[in-house]
């Protein structure tokens, strides 16, 4: 696949990740039949296709949804778990509103994302950087906080055209669009209780 | 209840257990239940006790024959498989033994018993239960005779269209007259509007005209043209139908069809009908040219006259002064024994898809639309053209299943859109030499010499791209694509996303009932399916009947069907109708439902409740009454009945106690019932 | 009319002009906006990216301070489109999928909280403004018909998709924002990709692609005809708006196609100043396009030729879904 974004290679000289091992098919089903209870599942697509044909992020995709779909149902789940279409996703939900079988695609690769990254699939995923990284600041202050994340994020994988984004951000900062500071959350402590909980309900995936 | 010896209450019943192979042996002990009733319903009548391996074969059935003579049996009683496959035979065998045929009782313990359990003990047990239930039953039959009703020996067809002609000139040729009802202005329906058909290439209307010119002139076909179906009353055999017969504005009788009031004719209306709104006709119209019957009508909601008072060109340049603008509908009452429905279908609107630009972008077309482009005698004269009327495309993009095969549209598959949208690959590869791309799922070529055709077109390079089309998007947005249109799909044999340009879009637009079908329906009194089509009796082995007797369906009234299927459906249709016509007189089931006078209060809940209208109010002797040959034999009435003066023959009261009383006979203890393995 | 009101972080910091424009219209609107007390951020599309059951109790934890607070209202109005979606859905799941209730809810009780599925209806602003109040009320108040603003409407997806409420009558066909820019009296442009993803938060991770979609709607929107664009998420405003200098670079183009939000057209029609609407913050300067404002179109001069013969082919009929008494 020629114009597929690469995910970038390890560094020379880090410890190597711990071996991953890609979850059941059995197991997927069951996580996607919790996703979408009572609802069309993927063994309702018949492949036409629909949801690749409306992706705007399609010519970046190594899967098409559909393909994927085709791929978990052959049993080949490294190659989804490594795949980078759920990242790829911007949540238009064209593919949802457009599914002839009304399969409810985008909360499926919601899931896809969840599972990867808690599968250890995701070590130098820009993509799952940049909601770390946000992921990072709900955490600790309740509410986003733009210049912390992108700078965080810039960082870790510097914009193709440096320039042209600090003009940007610094034209932002000029209109007041871009604040200097986070701004925090009063129940804070209450979040982070809610938080913690939640994720040990979460399904071990 | 006096028996066949003449003494009163005493009956002599037989008891047939079947071992139907090991379909009840196996799990049944067939002996064991023909013993048993021998040695324990002797109280109840029964003189003989048998069990054989196939009661329904000859041999089996002659058992029973010969018993009846032998042992002067007046009550049978099989223990065998459902009487829905089976029934019938058994009462043959019982009539021609010379016994009445209702005297003769089933008990499936086949469907009810050893099908539905592998624990021999409690099947034995219930198979005993269901045989002196039986038992108890029978004794309660009162002889019945069928219902026999004269069968008028003309028909009404309804729709105009290919299965609808020919349904009509099967029947017509078998010597009985039809009253053939169309409601456009000429028979043809959508075949007419068609240009070549598949898979042979055929033209259209060179192949159809020769049945309409049939139709119009066979002196068994009455042609009712521009009328609709008013009204329906009536049963099988006497069917009673008022018809309105639409102003034509034109005295048939003098009309000779030359076509001059559509020359003179001022007013130009889009022809939303025939041309599917792209060409035009005027106000005062024959369909097409071919139009049988001949006779144009005028549309008054366009007419000038109507509207201002003015103009009357067509009434001054009639020669035969055949134009009558004080015409009126009228109403007619046809009675008929039969029906046949052959009302067609509507196309799916394709505005309900606005990502497909139909409406708002000029170069897509409906599959409708493009045989009208196509079409000889069309809006282009045949030239397969842009929008502008003038420019050919030097690129097509075909899309299949629109509005198809989709949970929001219709989940179903119209069937005949992938052999039409090759078909169209076809005509404009050969016509234009334009690059033709067709977008599918799956390509449906499944009849006679349909995928010859598939090869074809294959040969023809067509290039065919596995993909629901995504959206359909104006190429003037993009680069240097203007004037064209971009279809983005995703090639999922390659699983890539294209974008490729083309100058003209054609929808595979689906086939949907016809919009009012359910007004038909419930006029004629039958019954639709869960997506709108007329439902048949059996989806396999009875296709052109309804559970109506005496209405008939044909062609794709029944669901989408390509042309050899719809013929096949309106010749299958004509044979049942004449089938029935040729008996002159019908024997109906006496399973019927049958009010006391004496007992009826004159409270007319029945009345509302039978859902085949088969009730109706004597206000002279202020009763309700069953009209028998209408009544199916549901048992609504029987129930709903307060003063219990319904009684169903062949169901009444006495009989189903009876039959619980039997079953509950047989005591069935816990500690014999073993839990049945899992 | 009282709402809860859910701002979200962007209408705080990169989408503020949408606050402002939405505090200053309200009165006139007969609206009164509470902000929900303490809210968090919703996660975006982000926090879901990593864990499920969170990101639900999280986006769970505003939909229960909603239902707690007490202003006579249960209504909950989002004005981002992601705040909306996630929201809308976290509200609608809640209801339909009981294993996912009893645990966001057992979650949301370590903090002491509790959301009850169906407690809180969630509406958009603009599914608030075309559908509750009606474009015709909007029109009514209006002081400054905005005649000869050529304006597009742009929605982006998430307002329209995946809509588990069913507020709208077709996704990829709505008629909203067109109403809302018929009753300012501007002249309202046919815009076809007007439902077309904007990229949402691509830019940070695949800045080539998001710049090509973002070329494609600017290209779009000025081949259309458009002076400016109206939106209703802070994101496709920031993407249009901020990223469009890369873009023009990337492309080689010069456009300035500057894009607002809906709720600040609305206050130019009713008379309000630019600065109190937030005008004047958006990087690709409006400036331009609202001094065309009170210019009047000259008629096109009659043409003396006779026209060719027709021979087009007529299109088939659209019902008109909007516009009779606008």
């Amino acid at each position: 696949m020629a114009n597929v974004s690469p995910v970038p290679q390890e560094k020379v000289g880090k410890a190597s990740p711990p071996p991953r091992t890609p979850p059941s098919q059995a197991s997927v089903l069951e996580f996607f039949r919790t996703i979408s209870p009572g609802l069309p599942q993927i063994e309702f697509c018949i492949q036409c296709g629909s949801c690749g044909g409306s992706c705007p992020a399609a010519a970046l995709l190594d899967h098409t949804p559909r393909r994927l779909f085709a791929l978990i149902r052959a049993g080949e789940m490294e190659d989804v778990l490594q795949s980078n279409t759920p990242w790829y996703c911007v949540s238009c939900y064209f593919c949802m509103v457009r599914c002839p079988q009304e399969i409810h695609i985008t909360d499926l690769m919601y899931g896809l994302k969840t599972l990867a990254y808690q599968r250890g699939y995701t070590r130098n995923n820009k993509a799952t950087h940049l909601s770390k990284v946000f992921a990072g600041y709900i955490e600790h202050y309740g509410r986003s906080f733009e210049l912390g994340i992108a700078a965080r994020h810039y960082l870790r994988h510097p914009p193709a055209n440096l320039v042209g984004t600090a003009k940007m951000g610094s034209a932002m900062f000029f209109k007041g669009r871009l604040h200097l500071r986070p701004e925090k959350i009063s129940g804070m402590t209450q979040l982070q209780k809610i938080l913690q909980r939640a994720k040990e309900l979460e399904t071990a995936l | 209840m006096t028996n066949s010896n003449g003494k009163e209450g005493d009956h002599r019943v037989g008891v047939y257990v079947c071992h139907c192979g090991s379909n009840i042996a196996g799990v049944v002990n067939v002996y064991e239940v023909a013993k048993w009733a021998q040695e324990n319903l002797g109280a109840q009548g029964v003189v003989v006790a048998k069990e054989y391996k196939f009661m329904c074969s000859s041999l089996g059935q002659k058992l029973i024959e010969e018993d009846i003579q032998k042992e002067k049996l007046d009550r049978v009683v099989v223990a065998a498989c459902s009487p829905h496959l089976h029934e019938k035979t058994f009462r043959g065998a019982v009539a021609r033994a010379g016994l009445n045929p209702y005297l003769c009782e089933m008990a499936s313990v086949r469907e009810q018993v050893s099908w539905v359990t592998s624990d021999q003990t409690a099947a034995t047990e219930k198979a005993k239960a269901m045989v002196a239930g039986a038992v108890a039953r029978v004794r309660q039959h009162e002889p019945l005779e069928s219902i026999h009703v004269p069968i008028n020996s003309s028909t009404l067809v309804v729709g105009g269209g290919i299965a609808g002609i020919q349904a009509s000139l099967e029947i017509a040729n078998s010597g009985f007259h039809v009253y053939l009802v169309e409601r456009e202005p000429s028979i043809g329906g959508h075949m007419a509007q068609f240009d070549k058909t598949f898979p042979t290439l055929d033209c259209a209307a060179c192949i159809l005209t020769p049945r309409m010119s049939e139709a119009g002139m066979h002196p068994n076909i009455e042609l009712l043209t521009w009328s609709e179906i008013e009204n329906v009353e009536g049963y099988l055999g006497n069917y009673t139908v008022t018809v309105r017969k639409k102003a034509r504005y034109v005295d048939t009788s003098l009309c000779t069809g030359c076509g001059i009031c559509q020359q003179k004719c001022p007013k130009k209306v889009i022809d939303d009908q025939f041309e599917v709104g792209l060409g035009y006709r005027k106000a005062i119209y024959t369909p097409f040219e071919q139009a049988v019957p001949k006779f144009p009508v005028l549309d008054k909601d366009n007419c000038i006259f109507f509207k201002k008072g003015t103009c009357r060109a067509c009434e001054k340049f009639c020669a035969p002064g055949a134009i009558k603008l004080d015409d009126k509908d009228e109403a007619i009452t046809l009675n008929v024994g039969n029906v046949i429905l052959a009302t067609g279908y509507d196309m799916f609107d394709a505005r309900r898809i606005p990502r497909y630009g139909y409406g708002t972008l000029p170069n897509v077309f409906t599959s409708l639309e493009f045989e009208r482009m196509c079409n000889a005698a069309g809006p282009t004269n045949g030239a397969i053209v842009l929008r502008d009327g003038k420019t050919p495309p030097k690129s097509v993009g075909i899309i299949h299943c629109v509005g198809s095969r989709d949970h929001k549209y219709n989940t179903y598959c119209s069937s005949i859109c992938c052999m039409q949208s090759l078909k169209f690959a076809h005509l404009v590869k050969e016509r234009t030499g334009a690059d033709v791309y067709n977008f599918y799922i799956d390509m449906r070529t499944a009849a006679k010499d349909y995928d010859e055709f598939y090869q074809k077109v294959l040969e023809e390079g067509t290039n065919l791209i596995r993909g629901k089309v995504a959206e359909v998007i104006d190429g003037g947005l993009f680069d240097e694509k203007a004037g064209q249109l971009i279809i983005q799909v995703e090639d999922t044999l390659i699983g890539k996303q294209r974008r490729i340009p083309v100058d003209m879009v054609i929808l595979a637009i689906g086939l949907e009932p016809k919009r009012d079908a359910g007004n038909v329906a419930h006029q004629f009194g039958i019954s639709r399916g869960a997506n709108g089509w007329f439902t048949e009796k059996h989806p396999k082995l009875d296709p052109v009947a309804t559970m109506t007797d005496g209405i008939f369906i044909a062609g794709c009234a029944a669901g989408p069907k390509d042309i050899p299927a719809s013929v096949s459906q309106g010749s299958a249709a004509a044979a049942r109708v004449v089938s029935y016509i040729q008996q002159k007189e019908l024997s109906l089931e006496p399973v019927r439902a049958y009010i006391n006078a004496e007992q009826c209060s004159g409270c007319r809940i029945c009345n509302g409740l039978c859902p085949f209208h088969a009730i109706s109010f004597d206000e002279v002797k202020m009763v309700s009454e069953v009209h028998q040959a209408l009544c199916q034999g549901c048992g609504t009435c029987v129930a709903a009945c307060p003063a219990g003066a319904v009684t169903g023959s062949g169901f009444t009261n006495q009989q189903v106690l009876a039959q619980i009383e039997g079953l509950l006979s047989v005591p069935i203890y816990p500690e014999i019932l073993q839990p049945v393995a899992a | 009319m009282k709402y809860l009101f859910y701002p979200g972080c962007s209408l705080h910091s990169s989408s503020s002009a949408y606050l402002d424009s939405l505090i200053a219209i309200q009165g006139k609107l007969g609206l009164e906006f509470s902000e929900v007390e303490d809210w968090n951020c919703c996660g975006a599309n982000e926090y879901i990216a990593l864990h499920r059951i969170p990101s639900y109790a999280l986006i769970a934890r505003n939909l229960a301070l909603a239902e707690q607070q007490v202003n006579g209202s249960n209504t909950l109005v989002a004005a981002c489109s992601a705040c909306y979606v996630n929201l809308a859905r976290t509200a609608k799941y809640m209801g339909t999928d009981k294993e996912l209730n009893t645990r966001v809810n057992d979650a949301l009780a370590a903090g002491g909280m509790h959301y009850t599925p169906g407690s809180v209806e969630v509406r958009h602003i603009l599914d608030l403004m075309c559908n509750k109040l009606g474009a015709c009320k909007v029109k009514k108040l209006v002081e400054r018909p905005l005649t000869g603003l050529r304006v597009a409407p742009y929605y982006g997806c998430m307002v329209l998709r995946p809509d588990p409420d069913k507020r709208w009558r077709d996704p990829e066909s709505p008629t909203a924002l067109e109403e809302l820019i018929l009753a300012t009296g501007a002249e309202l442009i046919d815009f076809p990709l007007r439902t077309h993803c904007c990229s949402g938060h691509m830019p940070q991770i695949n800045t080539e692609t998001s710049l090509d979609l973002i070329h494609r709607l600017v290209e779009g929107a000025v081949q259309s005809g458009a002076d400016l664009l109206i939106t209703t998420c802070p994101l496709c405003q920031l993407n249009i708006d901020g990223y469009q200098a890369e873009m023009n670079k990337q492309f080689g183009t010069s456009h300035k196609m500057p894009i607002l939000f809906f709720t600040q057209l609305i206050g130019l029609a009713f008379g309000l100043s630019p600065k109190s609407l937030g005008i004047g913050k958006e990087i690709t300067s409006a400036a331009q396009a609202l001094a065309r404002i009170g210019v009047k179109v000259e008629p096109e001069p009659p043409v003396l030729k006779r026209p060719p013969k027709d021979q087009r082919l007529p299109m088939p009929h659209m019902p008109k879904p909007y516009g009779d008494d606008l």
